[in-house]
């Protein structure tokens, strides 16, 4: 990859990251003229407390000097303060990395792999018994809201079954070390990881499907086919690999989805990392706690897509940045 | 306009279909052939037809919500003599909520706000993704530049935690709702738009027009927008599932419309009330389903209005 291309990528990565920042600035500060009373809507704050936000806020200087002096704080990592429990908003947020992480990370692993496969085989043999079977599964879980599905599988393997914990990440009386600790937190994480990879089978395997039958024209599977590749052989090793690349870049893209359907299925099954964070602070009105954790998100897909694309050109060389 | 005379010998050359009418009528006739050829190829699709089936009951029942179920029967404060958690039976068909109200009344009052939602913020997001995709696409230059860029952030920035900010700032109601799902899902759209508007650009007849001396305005809205229409079509189609999927995360969070009743908020509800844990599956069953099928149906018209409408994918 050319310099130019890299440079050109990562300055529009920055360029996404300050739009959201400067959503984040200006929703409070310009959209409702008085951020310390959004702030405090519906809450009894004395008036002491009021002035001391103010003053946090700096909202006595110019706009563009709050915004400068925003950015050096964020730049410092300085998010504020949690309004539930007056620890700093980074803390509140790395402290509930792991577990999100861990959930998001299999579960796309598990779907982008299950999906890819299911739309490999689809595409190569369509109108097929397996690919009408394949594809319309799919479309179904795509199309089903992840709350709904949480709520069945709740109610199925849960309270009916009793197969599962009913939520949170370790039973509070468990003594489980090592290995046995770590099978129990897989336990507790066996339900919301089901939804989070069933649910999101369908973009991969749509993708996969169309790319794969896009691939299937091309001159050079009738070129594999003529010198007597056989057809799995022409599939493994001539129309995968070329048909692979879209999912790639949608991976990283789709982890913006998945963190939608994460703060649904962690608040449903109270797996305590960012996204249960997300609805408990919504709760709360807790708005730094909001803005930091909406930045932490936004970033960290920004940073994956570019390293999708990195990634991209890398395997592929026809693709350049410049 | 009378049909033209038949010629008088076999010999006479043949007068073209459209001698003898206007311009009006010839454009009428036009489109009423094109419509006609384009229901002759939506036809064959069956999976449009069965999605435009499903899409025809549930608007039907949107509508006639009065008709179907007593709004009062809706409100708690009605339904205090109502069994609270009854299980289907003949006096209510679906069931009843902690609060004695009749869930098939939920799910015929929350078609509604559901297809509502979805329709008017799909629509919304389109207008907003075809008015910057065809400006980008049209304009070019630093327009371009500046309008890609905006899109690439919107496309990137996860949905709904933006969405979540948004709606904690602005005020809760069905409106901020509906804005709110609009700007979080329009830039691809837009992106798309976008490059079916160049390729048009390039067309000679558009270099005709515009030699002829017409505007930038008269190109875009007679020859851009008209080649762009079916993608604006397809691509809005398939902008509502998404959209009634976000609302009903939304409202699963607790963020939706305040007042009124959609499929949702059902969801939501039955959460708080832990219907999962007593074992009331006819609360979230109905609610989850519906928005799985009209979700489905949606799509299902959508991929077909693509078929139809994208000669690339006919063959597929």
């Amino acid at each position: 990859m050319t310099l130019r291309g890299l440079v050109r990528r990562f300055a529009s990565a920055l360029l996404t990251l300050l739009i959201t920042v400067a959503i984040n600035f200006f929703l409070l500060r310009v959209v409702k003229t008085d951020p310390v009373a959004t702030m405090t809507r519906g809450r009894k704050v004395s008036a002491e407390k009021r002035a001391q936000l103010r003053e946090q806020f700096g909202l006595d200087d110019g706009l563009v000097v709050q915004f400068v002096k925003y950015l050096k704080e964020l730049a410092k990592g300085n998010l504020g303060y949690s309004f539930q429990t007056g620890q700093p908003v980074t803390h509140e947020i790395w402290s509930r990395t792991g577990p999100t992480v861990a959930l998001i990370g299999i579960s796309t692993i598990l779907s982008a792999a299950i999906g890819i496969w299911l739309g490999i085989r689809s595409g190569w043999r369509p109108g097929s018994a397996f690919d009408r079977i394949a594809t319309g599964t799919t479309m179904f879980f795509y199309s089903t809201s992840d709350a709904f599905f949480g709520l069945i599988l709740a109610y199925v393997f849960v309270w009916e079954l009793k197969w599962f914990p009913t939520g949170g990440i370790l039973d509070p009386r468990s003594d489980n070390t090592g290995i046995a600790k770590l099978f129990e937190q897989l336990h507790h994480m066996a339900l919301p990881a089901t939804v989070l990879t069933i649910g999101y089978l369908g973009q991969y395997s749509l993708v996969m499907r169309a790319s794969i039958l896009e691939t299937s024209r091309e001159d050079f599977l009738t070129l594999a086919r003529a010198k007597g590749a056989r057809d799995d052989v022409v599939r493994r090793r001539h129309a995968v690999p070329n048909a692979l690349l879209p999912s790639i870049t949608l991976i990283a893209l789709n982890i913006g989805y998945v963190l939608g359907g994460a703060i649904v299925v962690e608040t449903l099954f109270t797996w305590p990392g960012l996204g249960l964070a997300f609805s408990r602070a919504l709760g709360a009105q807790d708005f730094p706690m909001l803005q930091g954790l909406f930045i932490v998100s936004s970033a960290s897909v920004i940073v994956m897509t570019l390293l999708a694309d990195l990634l991209y050109t890398r395997l592929d060389p026809r693709v350049n940045l410049a | 306009m009378t049909a033209p005379a038949a010629p008088a010998t076999p010999a006479a050359p043949r007068t073209p279909a459209t001698r003898g009418m206007s311009a009006r009528s010839i454009r009428i006739a036009r489109r009423r052939r094109a419509l006609t050829q384009f229901w002759s190829e939506y036809r064959l699709q069956r999976a449009g037809l069965i999605g435009l089936a499903i899409l025809a009951v549930a608007i039907l029942v949107a509508i006639l919500a009065p008709v179907l179920a007593d709004y009062a029967g809706t409100i708690p404060s009605n339904t205090i003599d109502a069994p609270e958690r009854a299980a289907p039976s003949f006096d209510y068909l679906l069931g009843t909520d902690e609060k004695g109200r009749s869930i098939l009344s939920l799910l015929i009052w929350g078609a509604r706000t559901s297809l509502l939602v979805g329709l008017v913020a799909a629509f919304l997001s389109i207008v907003i993704g075809s008015a910057l995709g065809i400006s980008a696409g049209y304009f070019g230059g630093w327009i371009d530049s500046v309008l890609s860029r905006i899109e690439e952030a919107f496309l990137v920035i996860p949905t709904i935690p933006l969405a979540i900010v948004l709606v904690t700032v602005l005020d809760r109601d069905l409106r901020t709702i509906i804005l709110v799902i609009a700007i979080t899902s329009w830039a691809g759209s837009a992106r798309l738009i976008r490059a079916q508007t160049l390729t048009v650009k390039e067309r000679l007849y558009v270099e005709r027009a515009r030699a002829l001396g017409a505007g930038r305005w008269h190109v875009i809205t007679r020859h851009v927008l008209p080649n762009v229409m079916p993608i604006i079509l397809a691509n809005l189609t398939l902008t509502v599932p998404s959209a009634i999927l976000s609302e009903a995360t939304l409202s699963f969070l607790g963020i939706g419309p305040f007042n009124g009743i959609s499929w949702g908020k059902t969801l939501e509800a039955a959460n708080s009330a832990s219907a999962v844990k007593l074992g009331n599956w006819w609360y979230f069953l109905p609610a989850g389903l519906a928005i799985t099928t009209v979700v489905l149906a949606f799509t299902m018209v959508g991929n077909a209005l693509e078929h139809v409408l994208n000669p690339k994918l006919r063959d597929r």
